[in-house]
């Protein structure tokens, strides 16, 4: 072969091949619709394929039991592990779905918008799924256009985690870090963090941006966005100023970067953990971090309380995780049934059973369950647990389920993902130094909006 | 003179041989069937298609709606673009030629290690078995700006290290550092070349008083200069088309929240478009800006390599 033509071969295979890596594949839509009776007194059959759940613990195990119970004739295949949306799409666009998914509740709203999932209010009715127990805020994080696409199951709810020998050290005390005043955190925040040859050694206080900026702002008596999800809200002036205090705790420490690697270094679910290696003061974090806390190192020197406004009252910020059934399921009915026996107020008081079970033979106290379920929680409450407020588990216990009477959610929209892409672009630009809060949150208003429209009209278009 | 059956004889054998030839044909096309059928029906169906989700609106689960170019009219003024292939342009910029020239100076180094050499070529590729999802972690441990392994050794010079992983003007230095990593394939092809430059050329030039950096610069480099321009044109694609170590590390699920701009490579935010905002279309004619973009350069390099590559079977 000549010089010439290898070159030509050669381009033509990279060119071919570069094409081929940069091309993307794509999947035709079903259309199909589901006219499927839901129906509490059927007796069901067939097959149920379960995407997106893992039964790694006795609450997971012992409610799949129960649920796998209540459709005595139907076979279920659950698919373990957590949710691929990239899976989960295709299957629903090649005709293919599962029957039923398990999901971040804040996934659901895209998904519903693209017809993705269905519409459970027959589910509801016919199953006779008792809503009113729901927690609200959960229900209306699955909620759009006055439909109901996913059945709550978990909560996550924030509290305030102290050391309280450095706060000791530095004279301070769990109302200093609360949340209930700015300037005490900002005191606080400088206090408490050390260095060490040039390093920053200890955190003083760690905001958590961007995740917990939701929190920040609602704190300041802000919202990211409207109450009914079609206007953003990102540079109104309690938004710019949350950012702007926030952002600021990290630069009195050396900035965003020297504490995020500082973060990133330390052993967050081992031993090591920042607790118990005296290298954080204070944070707010979702109540789940107590239960790592206790069982990796149960006599570190941390403490617990409510994450409060600036007016001191309890704030947190709802998340977790819901059922939803995905267009074209082959079995909508027994999916329904499915998602009502996995979170009916029976299977978490069986699961809380278990756990307490086996709390009590790893001899370590049992910290409550956090549900889309508030009358399930409130039994759970008065028959499991007991929460000894002389000691710093029994005030995380009761941290907790405070936090979980005083959350707060935003609601759903048809452009979730691109809204908070674009709230958390402006953050990270501005804790790394690339923009300043006004202007970086101006520019996230103008992104999100349009995002909202687009997705409200295409919502509304659709009917 | 030739007799008459030996006329019917040599008449017969050219279509004995076409026969053979078409039956060999035949045979090699049997052969090349699975791979030209996966060809057409995995790579150049979905290729064409994506052409045409390129100019609808199109989100998977849906059908596509026809919107012409709009979509190569919104990467015009969508600012992430720009940056996504800014970052993208400095990476391949600065990562190629770093790995082009280390992976040759091991290489060399490499050729001249006798019985140890099979040894350093093991260690040398074992990095490429780690998964590219590992590197990405690996990338958050070892540049660490308080306690990775990279600013603890730059430490000991008295040198103290930025922040690799946070701080945005390192985040692409700290990537280019780590691919470095994956140089054990380009190795193992620059050793094999090396191992084909003919000897006697080498010993002419000793007798010709060459020095060994006169018959590297001189003989070595020329003879390879063919899977140098190949290694080059293969990187560049590859840089362009980076993805997973930058996603893991700074846009995967431990950091669903934080995504450093600096790390915002081109196939991260296609991928970004396609299946997290399901902007299939939109991704689609971002697919292609990297394809003609891709091209391009390719095309660039091959131009130039009329200069600079060696190819023996072209010389008269």
């Amino acid at each position: 072969m000549s010089a010439k033509a290898a070159r030509t071969a050669l381009l033509s295979v990279l060119s071919v091949a570069a094409l081929a890596l940069s091309g993307c594949a794509t999947g035709q839509a079903n259309h199909q619709t589901t006219s499927s009776s839901f129906d509490s007194s059927a007796q069901l059959k067939g097959k149920l394929t379960v995407m997106g759940f893992g039964t790694g613990d006795e609450v997971a195990t012992t409610r799949f039991d129960n649920a796998k119970a209540a459709l005595s004739g139907v076979q279920v295949n659950l698919l373990k592990g957590s949710l691929d949306i990239q899976q989960f799409l295709s299957s629903v666009a090649s005709g293919q779905s599962p029957d039923i998914i398990y999901g971040d509740r804040g996934q659901i709203d895209s998904f519903a918008a693209r017809g993705a999932v269905i519409p459970l209010d027959d589910c509801i009715s016919g199953e006779k799924i008792d809503t009113s127990s729901f927690r609200k805020t959960a229900l209306d994080q699955v909620s759009l256009n006055g439909h109901v696409y996913g059945i709550p199951e978990f909560n996550q709810v924030e509290i305030t985690m102290a050391n309280p020998v450095l706060l000791k050290q530095a004279g301070l005390d769990m109302a200093d870090i609360d949340g209930s005043s700015w300037d005490k955190i900002t005191a606080a925040s400088q206090s408490l963090s050390k260095t060490k040859d040039g390093k920053l050694a200890v955190i003083g206080y760690d905001s958590k941006l961007p995740d917990f900026f939701p929190l920040w702002v609602k704190a300041n008596g802000g919202s990211l966005i409207s109450d009914d999800g079609k206007k953003a809200t990102l540079d109104s002036p309690e938004v710019v100023q949350a950012l702007t205090f926030a952002a600021a705790i990290y630069q009195k420490q050396g900035g965003f970067g020297a504490v995020k690697a500082f973060r990133d270094s330390a052993d967050f679910f081992g031993k090591g953990n920042q607790f118990a290696s005296n290298t954080l003061g204070a944070m707010a974090m979702e109540q789940w971090y107590v239960n790592i806390l206790n069982d990796v190192s149960p006599k570190a020197d941390v403490d617990f309380t409510t994450f409060k406004d600036r007016q001191g009252a309890p704030l947190s910020f709802s998340s977790g995780s819901a059922w939803a059934i995905p267009k074209g399921s082959p079995n909508p009915g027994a999916a329904c049934r499915f998602a009502k026996s996995m979170t009916s107020t029976d299977s978490w008081m069986k699961a809380a059973a278990a756990r307490v079970q086996a709390r009590e033979k790893d001899g370590k106290p049992f910290t409550g369950l956090f549900t889309g379920n508030q009358m399930a929680d409130q039994k759970i409450k008065d028959q499991f647990v007991k929460a000894d407020p002389a000691t710093n588990w029994g005030r995380a216990i009761e941290a907790s389920y405070t936090a979980n009477e005083s959350s707060f959610a935003y609601p759903a929209n048809p452009a979730g993902a691109e809204f908070k892409t674009a709230w958390q672009d402006a953050v990270n630009h501005v804790i790394n130094g690339q923009d300043q809060p006004a202007s970086a949150l101006a520019k996230a208003q103008q992104v999100a909006q349009k995002a909202l429209d687009a997705g409200w009209a295409q919502l509304n278009g659709a009917g | 003179m030739l007799s008459t059956s030996s006329k019917r004889r040599t008449a017969k054998q050219p279509r004995a041989a076409r026969a053979s030839t078409k039956g060999d044909t035949r045979a090699a096309f049997l052969f090349l069937s699975p791979w030209i059928i996966g060809f057409l029906v995995f790579t150049l169906w979905p290729v064409g298609y994506s052409a045409y989700l390129s100019l609808t609106d199109y989100d998977v689960l849906n059908n596509p709606n026809f919107v012409g170019l709009d979509n190569y009219r919104q990467m015009l003024s969508d600012p992430k673009v720009s940056l996504a292939l800014g970052n993208t342009i400095f990476y391949t910029v600065f990562s190629v030629p770093i790995h082009i020239i280390a992976a040759l100076a091991l290489a060399l180094l490499l050729n001249r290690a006798g019985r140890a050499a099979g040894f350093f070529r093991t260690a040398f590729y074992l990095p490429n078995m780690t998964p590219p999802v590992a590197v990405g972690v690996m990338v958050l441990l070892l540049l660490n700006g308080q306690n990775g392994l990279v600013n603890s050794v730059l430490g000991w010079f008295g040198i103290q290290g930025p922040d690799w992983t946070t701080d945005p003007n390192w985040v692409k230095p700290g990537l280019i550092l780590m691919s470095l990593l994956t140089l054990g394939g380009s190795i193992i092809i620059f050793l094999a070349a090396l191992r084909a430059v003919p000897e006697e050329l080498e010993e002419s030039a000793k007798l010709d008083g060459a020095n060994a950096w006169q018959r590297t610069l001189r003989i070595k480099l020329p003879m390879i200069s063919g899977t140098i321009f190949f290694l080059t044109i293969v990187n560049t694609i590859a840089a362009f088309q980076s993805f997973t170590e930058a996603y893991t590390a700074f846009f995967g699920s431990g950091s669903s929240t934080y995504g450093n701009d600096a790390a915002l490579f081109y196939g991260i935010y296609l991928f970004q478009q396609a299946f997290t905002f399901l902007h299939m279309g939109y991704a689609s004619a971002l697919a292609w800006l990297l394809f003609v973009v891709v091209l391009l350069v390719t095309l660039i390099q091959v131009r130039l390599s009329r200069r600079f590559v060696y190819y023996e079977s072209a010389q008269p």
